[in-house]
């Protein structure tokens, strides 16, 4: 596959390029939908397509007004707000927890650890229909429906699997003898594990923190249903957005998220790779 | 009893010096609306104002109406009402009033009375429909069709059944996804009589009739579930013609221009209001009071037709009704109660769809779903 | 080898080994505590650590999220609010009413007038009506009128007990006869907010059974509900109907020596030359659907406190007085719903299968550097906002976006006759197929690259030609990525909503999409629930298969 032999024939020369072209068109398919947002979000006007002043690369047919708007309009500057006000704590708070749990669940005799991490990972797997529905119905009941920490509780859970899943992959290839080592020379187990185990599996530790943070970040389906108009978040402003008036505003929303993705997205390869190198584990 | 401290408010001391009144207010405020150019126009028309007057005063708008039952419901099962004042329609508002979730009011007594000291009730007049109930607009849905259609061969449509043509005005149309309109107007057009449409979906033969002349344009309907679809949908030419509220077709043809124009044929007439919800502590049931007594007096109501085309619900404010605040029209002729526009309307009957509703809904999605 | 072929002679038996226990006792750790012991402790106490590490985030996982979701299932079968809004008709339907097609007899109508004032004045009614207008279309509305018109049931009695004796008007009376006089002393003159819990006086419920359960009644609302005091209330019209009844009944007052006994006595004699009126006529005047006897089925039917009515309903079947029956069939939804969302996420499937194996393979057999750098384009994606997304399409679908303008532009399509790409189903399995392919990719690419590229080489130096090798070889091995990945994008597929809801139009939308509109706008909350509960059943029995053949921790992200 690495690359066509000199000796191969027409058949196989056909299949190489067809292959490659396929492959190529499903990587446009992944791509473009993404791409296309960012020249209109460029639009002067108020439309949703190319208008024939872009498709000839006019310069007056592209502005910034939409950025603008983002960055002037109060309810958009509000949800934007929240969700910085949000996803954080959010994060810090899966992460905390979710570090502890994966350390735990690491050790080697664990009762019910099939379970335990079954319950763990539920979150990520129940559908969000029914996650928002059941802690709409329970935080009601418990007066945490509308608030502030009702929305932060509800995307911590969200995120909590993604955190145990990144720590716990790091910890996998944790050597246990480091640990012995710093208990033998006499630390304890809180400074062994801040000065020893911590540094160690930060990039899982850091990665998952990404995952639950671009979870909060994004989630709309639960906010929708635990939050009420105080914690109106920058999706949630996007989905009325799209369901209410359409305007390219939303375009230049996504414009910055996928800036953010992208950000986001090269902190996590590069810590990945960096990890994996640390422990040897990538032949790259 | 909550009407006790209602009771010594008055209009002038409310009004002339808000920092002076012996009881005590909320400084904040959570109005809740339905978003989009109405609320806009109430922000314009109310809050604004009366910010302006009471500039320590925060208010927190939620875009939440659509979902309004079931969040006082939720609000209710939990003890923590986090509104305080409610813009629902009036089906909505007699649900909640009869479920006890939104406050009785004595509508004398906590609204201004008009100018010419006409009491609320009289100059509200039959459309307090609820005793919970403080009415703001009168609003239809109504249809909007493309002036620039091709195939239309110049032919415009002038009834609602112009809806059902697909010979003369082909082209995909737009319709709510839910019965409640669809039903009553397949049927007039299905050549029922006005006073025998609720009659006759009692009957399975009825609602069989409406679907069948519904099935008619099945295939050529986009079905909205937002206000604002049908505008969007219009004016990027996905649908030729389509029902939404009159208030965002007035918009999309008069402030944004767009070739499409006004069909006003059997508008299904409706009527959207304050509720207060049940329950409110006693500074912020001070506040709202205060605020709805400023909000739904006659001048305020006149204001709100300035920035959009629903009709006020006091009398006395018809002849206060101006101009649009910046294109600077009449607003009384793109009023759905302006009599060249009311020649045929339907009054929507809110008893009899909170009966039949579960059961024409389930028999509505199952028919979409098919 | 395993040391038990390598060294057997050396190895003690079983019975040798505890012989040597015995005699040399119980091996033991440094401190002199038998070494098995010690062990235990030590493993125990790692055991407990490791607890001790999990705990917070178990409760907390718990409480925020199993919890939550526990109390929606619960909600699902819950059905109090019957027999706690109507609980004397429960009784009195359940005791007398036999003929379940005629109409049920005076007591149930009494009952019913009785409860239906009182859940009138805590307005609970429509919310009863509302319940049971899932069941039977016509209840809600029929409860609603009745919630007005029940103030003047009774009303004929009240009259002619006031005319005998005025006194019969005073709450003083009443309460005299009805109430602990020990509850008189404490309600006398406290303050409305104050009033003490009501009780009923002793043995008048025995005299006086149905005139005291509605007197209690309306004490309660009284205080709790109207926080005023029954001192100073006069009783509602269903009162003296109760006191009417249960003295027309034959009720033994000569036995009762207790206030206002002489009172009572001469009502008790007046009573039998009272102009009457049965209580179901009452009950027609308000409405004549009273006297249809399937609105008291349904409202038997539905008495207990937990029903299968929902989950019933949501596969389309309904309880009806003459047990299960199908739902008419242009009401059927529920299961056309789960079908198609199982038909969809099935080609959702299938399409993310077709288009994630070859960028997998392409990925797993390119050199490290380059895959690195298209996996960019992969992860891109699975890290951009779903609504950036779900929006994307929508600019890129649309009859005037920028797909069929394209089209248009080459001249594919005719300007007049636009491609239909969004709000259907084909919309609904574009974007969705796009948003859920890298959940095929990855685990597909972790696969692959354990494949080692040596075994189709050797398919091939044995003759295998370049198909041969690959369907008979790699394909086998790659085999299990595909589970994984299916099973992944599958278990997310159903459960989605947002992307349904804002491509899907009128045929494209999921079950989830019901579930939300049960939710905030039909607020038919248990049908939600039980919508809900199968749908998780199916996500948990996938979730349990996908535990068994991948196992949850080797999920892997990026």
């Amino acid at each position: 596959m690495a690359a066509l032999p000199p000796y191969a024939s027409p058949v196989q020369r056909a299949w190489y390029y067809g292959f490659r072209i396929l492959c190529g068109l499903i990587f446009f398919f992944l791509i473009a939908p993404i791409i296309v947002v960012i020249p209109l979000s460029f639009n002067a006007e108020d439309f949703f397509t190319f208008t024939p002043g872009m498709l000839a690369l006019d310069p007056d047919a592209y502005g910034t007004s939409h950025y603008r708007d983002f960055f002037t309009n109060p309810a958009w500057q509000q949800a934007l707000g929240n969700s910085v006000r949000i996803a954080p704590m959010a994060t810090l708070l899966a992460v905390s927890l979710g570090t502890l749990a994966a350390v735990g669940l690491s050790q080697s005799h664990v009762p019910f650890k099939g379970a335990i991490m079954a319950i763990l990972i539920s979150p990520m797997i129940v559908p969000l229909i029914i996650s928002a529905a059941g802690m709409y119905f329970f935080y009601s009941r418990i007066g945490l429906q509308g608030t502030y920490w009702g929305v932060v509780m509800a995307h911590t859970a969200l995120g909590i699997p993604f955190v145990i899943i990144t720590v716990t992959a790091t910890l996998v290839g944790f050597d246990r003898s480091l640990t012995r080592a710093s208990a033998s020379l006499g630390a304890g187990p809180i400074r062994t594990f801040f000065k020893v185990q911590m540094p160690l599996i930060l990039p899982g530790v850091i990665s998952g923190a990404l995952f639950a943070f671009i979870t909060s970040f994004d989630e709309v389906v639960v906010v929708l249903f635990v939050g009420s108009a105080g914690q109106k978040t920058l999706p949630w402003q996007m989905f009325i957005g799209l369901r209410e008036q359409i305007s390219p505003t939303i375009l230049a929303v996504a414009t910055v998220l996928v800036a953010i993705s992208i950000l986001l997205l090269t902190t996590v390869e590069f810590l990945r790779r960096r990890s994996e190198r640390l422990r040897g584990m990538s032949p790259g | 009893m909550k009407l006790k401290t209602a009771m010594l408010l008055t209009t002038a001391t409310v009004l002339a010096a808000p920092g002076s009144m012996a009881q005590e207010m909320a400084d904040s405020m959570t109005l809740v609306s339905w978003g989009g150019a109405y609320q806009a126009s109430q922000i314009a028309a109310y809050s604004d104002p009366y910010q302006e007057m009471n500039p320590d005063v925060e208010i927190v708008w939620d875009e939440s109406s659509a979902e309004a039952v079931a969040r006082l419901r939720a609000m209710d099962e939990a003890g923590n009402l986090t509104w305080d004042l409610v813009d629902v329609v009036a089906a909505d508002a007699i649900r909640l009033c009869d479920e006890g979730l939104a406050m009785e009011v004595d509508h004398d007594e906590i609204l201004a009375p008009a100018p010419d000291g006409t009491p609320a009730s009289e100059d509200f007049g039959d459309l307090i429909v609820s005793d919970c109930f403080i009415p703001q607009i009168v609003y239809s849905t109504t249809f909007g069709y493309r002036t620039d259609v091709a195939e239309w061969n110049g032919a415009e449509p002038s009834s609602v059944c112009d809806v059902f043509d697909t010979e003369t005005f082909p082209g995909q149309r737009s319709l709510e996804r839910r019965p409640i309109g669809n039903l009553e107007w397949a049927l007039i057009c299905d050549g029922v009589a006005y006073e025998d449409v609720y009659d006759m979906l009692e009957t399975e033969e009825g609602v069989d009739r409406a679907f069948a002349m519904l099935d008619t344009i099945k295939d050529q309907t986009i079905w909205w579930t937002a206000g604002a679809d049908t505008p969007q949908l219009l004016a990027d030419g996905e649908v030729v013609i389509g029902s939404t509220y009159n208030g965002r077709l007035f918009s999309l043809i008069e402030e944004q221009d767009q070739p499409v124009a006004m069909l006003w044929d059997w508008q299904m007439f409706d009527l959207d209001g304050w509720i207060i919800p049940t329950g409110l502590p006693e500074d912020r049931l001070n506040r709202v009071l205060d605020f709805v007594n400023f909000a739904t007096d006659t001048q305020r109501l006149a204001d709100q037709a300035a920035y959009i085309s629903y009709g006020p619900a006091r009398d006395s404010s018809a002849p206060l009704v101006g101009q649009h605040a910046e294109l600077g029209i009449d607003m009384a002729p793109h009023m759905p109660t302006d009599p060249a526009n009311s020649v045929n309307t339907f009054v929507f009957n809110y008893e009899w769809w909170a009966d039949y509703r579960d059961d024409l809904d389930a028999r509505f999605q199952a028919w979409l779903a098919q | 080898m395993t040391d038990a072929t390598a060294e057997p002679t050396h190895r003690p038996s079983p019975r040798e080994q505890k012989e040597m226990a015995e005699q040399d006792g119980p091996m033991l750790a440094a401190d002199g505590t038998p070494l098995k012991r010690s062990l235990n402790r030590a493993l125990r106490a790692q055991k407990l650590r490791a607890l001790m590490l999990i705990a917070p985030l178990l409760i907390f996982i718990l409480v925020t999220f199993v919890a939550p979701i526990a109390d929606m299932l619960f909600r699902s079968v819950e059905n109090q609010i019957v027999s706690e809004t109507v609980p004397r008709t429960i009784v009195a339907l359940d005791e007398t009413w036999s003929d379940h097609d005629a109409v049920p007899g005076e007591a149930v109508f009494a009952a019913m007038a009785y409860d239906l004032k009182e859940a009138a004045e805590r307005r609970e009614h429509t919310r009863l009506g509302s319940r049971l207008n899932y069941e039977t279309t016509g209840i809600s509305s029929l409860f609603r009128r009745s919630g007005r018109g029940v103030d003047d049931v009774g009303e004929i009695y009240a009259d002619q007990f006031i005319e005998l004796d005025e006194a019969w008007e005073e709450p003083a009376t009443w309460t005299a006869l009805m109430a602990d006089p020990e509850w008189i002393a404490d309600a006398e003159g406290t303050e409305d907010e104050d009033i003490p819990r009501f009780r009923l006086a002793d043995g008048i419920a025995d005299i006086l059974p149905e005139t005291a359960s509605a007197y209690a009644g309306f004490a309660r609302v009284i205080i709790d509900q109207d926080g005023d005091n029954p001192l100073e209330e006069e009783p509602w019209n269903t009162i003296y109907l109760a006191l009417y009844r249960d003295l027309s009944a034959g009720a033994d007052v000569s036995a009762y020596d207790g206030p206002q006994a002489r009172r009572l006595s001469a009502a008790a004699e007046a009573v039998p030359g009272f102009e009457s009126e049965p209580v179901s006529v009452m009950f027609e005047d308000i409405d004549e659907d009273w006297l249809d006897p399937q609105v008291w089925g349904t409202i038997d039917a539905f008495s207990s406190r937990y029903t299968a009515g929902y989950y019933l309903a949501a596969i389309d079947m309904q309880l009806t007085p003459e047990g299960i029956e199908p739902q008419p069939e242009e009401q059927r939804i529920y299961l056309l719903l789960f079908k198609r969302t199982l038909f969809m996420s099935g080609v959702i499937m299938g399409m993310c299968v077709l288009l994630g194996y070859p960028v997998a393979f392409l990925l797993a057999n390119l050199p490290l550097r380059t895959s690195n750098l298209l996996m960019i384009l992969v992860l891109l994606p699975f890290w951009t906002s779903l609504l950036v997304r779900t929006s994307a399409w929508k600019v890129l679908l649309q009859q005037e976006g920028v797909i069929n303008d394209t089209l248009v532009w080459i001249g594919l399509v005719a300007d007049n006759d636009r491609l239909q790409l969004i709000n259907n189903q084909l919309g609904t399995i574009i974007a969705m197929t796009h948003i859920l392919l890298p959940f095929m990719i990855l685990p597909l690419y972790s696969v692959m690259q354990t494949i080692p590229p040596s075994y189709v080489r050797a398919a091939k130096s044995l003759g295998a030609n370049d198909w041969t090798a690959f369907w008979r070889v790699y394909f086998p091995q790659s085999v299990p990525g595909i589970g994984a990945g299916c099973i992944l994008v599958f278990i997310l597929s159903i459960g989605y909503y947002i992307t349904p809801e804002l491509v899907g139009g009128r045929t494209g939308t999921f079950i989830s999409n019901r579930i939300a509109f049960h939710i905030s706008e039909s607020l038919n909350w248990g049908l939600a629930a039980a919508l809900g509960a199968i749908l998780l059943g199916a996500v948990l029995i996938l979730y349990w298969a996908y535990d068994r053949i991948v196992g949850i921790d080797n999920v892997k992200l990026g």
